[in-house]
């Protein structure tokens, strides 16, 4: 009589062991722990600003600091924004690095525009911040006067640390953003 | 061939058109009349050697005439000597023969010199702007021309507006005190106690 009730025990596991692996059941052991739940702007700004593409404005000594902020001593692609994109329809953030003359103004101007939103703009030391110590005829005072700049890192040039550091604050402002109704902004705002 | 030579053969082939000839730490400079400058660099490169053009720069005299003066730099690298021109040009005329047929590097010089200054050069090749863009209508490095610059639009192409300078935070003030009183960080940062041993000047 035991043995009988031992053995139709191990029929039920067996059938029960089956059960999870051949029928299709609500319940699916293989996804458990790989489903989340969570606000859609969480998981896109999380995925966004993980996945930063920097367009390199590289305009003067600054973008020497920004070489070394993406090769291996500095490392930017522990922060997900590695794929340095020389054409500015794959890019999200733009990286001002250097001196803006006027004679260069529009041309920066003109490449951010090609840029798809949603898009961020890092003005990397203190020329692209405020024109630097070139307080002349020639340089315009900060590319501010003609883009929209989420985050400014200070510097002469600024350490590839800065950078980083600058990279972070944007990542945390993003995390910020809702991210539906500020996808488009500057276009709606245009029409 | 020695300097002197150079300079003595120089004067006696153009005795009418070398006005001045003057000496400065072993620098001969010779201040020499336009409408023969031509013909100077010509005889200067072909019968005494001078064979590179160092550099071509020019001279705001505002408020003097004639206000504008060019210099070039020449250079013998066979001999191993140095040679500078000067001329005047008037503010009236603004003209100057190019020499950029005589030594090609002259092109680009010329074209600076155009740029900032706004000295024309007669018969040069290309005679655009090479830093400023086309369309800016003022010439930057004469000395009525502020150096926070003025308002300029061109649409499409490029704009500029002054750079406010006083107050700014690489701006000296003229002032006779110390490195400390005229360095502006200093100025910001309030009454900083200075000891005696860092003071650069006294």
């Amino acid at each position: 009589m035991r043995k009988f009730r031992l053995a139709a025990r191990k029929q039920e596991n067996r059938v029960s062991r089956m059960s999870t692996t051949l029928s299709p059941v609500a319940y699916d052991g293989k996804i458990e722990g790989n489903v989340i739940f969570t606000q859609l702007d969480a998981a896109i700004n999380w995925m966004r600003s993980h996945s930063l593409w920097p367009m390199p404005m590289g305009l003067a000594c600054c973008a020497i600091e920004l070489m070394a902020a993406s090769s291996s001593r500095f490392d930017i692609s522990r922060f997900g924004a590695e794929v340095m994109r020389f054409s500015p329809r794959q890019a999200d953030v733009m990286i001002v690095a250097g001196t803006v003359t006027y004679k260069m103004a529009l041309a920066v101007k003109r490449i951010w525009d090609q840029m798809p939103e949603p898009k961020w703009c890092i003005a990397m030391g203190a020329c692209a911040s405020s024109g630097g110590m070139y307080r002349s005829y020639a340089v315009l005072q900060g590319i501010d006067h003609l883009i929209p700049v989420d985050v400014y890192v200070s510097g002469c040039p600024p350490r590839p640390e800065a950078l980083l550091d600058g990279l972070m604050k944007l990542q945390a402002k993003i995390m910020k953003e809702h991210s539906v109704t500020e996808q488009k902004k500057e276009l709606l705002e245009n029409l | 061939m020695t300097c002197e030579d150079a300079v003595k053969k120089l004067r006696e082939a153009f005795p009418d058109s070398i006005h001045e000839e003057t000496q400065f730490r072993g620098e001969t400079t010779l201040r020499i009349a336009k409408s023969s400058l031509r013909d100077i660099c010509l005889h200067a490169r072909d019968r005494m050697g001078f064979d590179y053009l160092v550099d071509i720069s020019s001279v705001d005299h505002f408020g003097q005439e004639p206000r504008y003066e060019m210099v070039y730099e020449l250079y013998s690298l066979r001999n191993e000597f140095h040679l500078r021109l000067k001329t005047e040009v008037s503010e009236d005329d603004n003209t100057a023969p190019t020499v950029s047929d005589i030594w090609p590097t002259a092109d680009w010089h010329e074209r600076e010199v155009y740029d900032l200054m706004g000295i024309r050069f007669i018969d040069h090749p290309d005679l655009r702007r090479i830093l400023m863009w086309e369309g800016y209508p003022y010439h930057p490095l004469r000395k009525d021309f502020p150096l926070e610059g003025k308002t300029t639009d061109l649409p499409g192409v490029a704009f500029s507006e002054p750079a406010p300078l006083a107050g700014g935070p690489f701006v000296t003030i003229p002032t006779d005190g110390t490195t400390q009183v005229r360095e502006p960080r200093a100025r910001h940062a309030g009454e900083i106690p200075s000891p005696e041993k860092f003071l650069a000047e006294p």
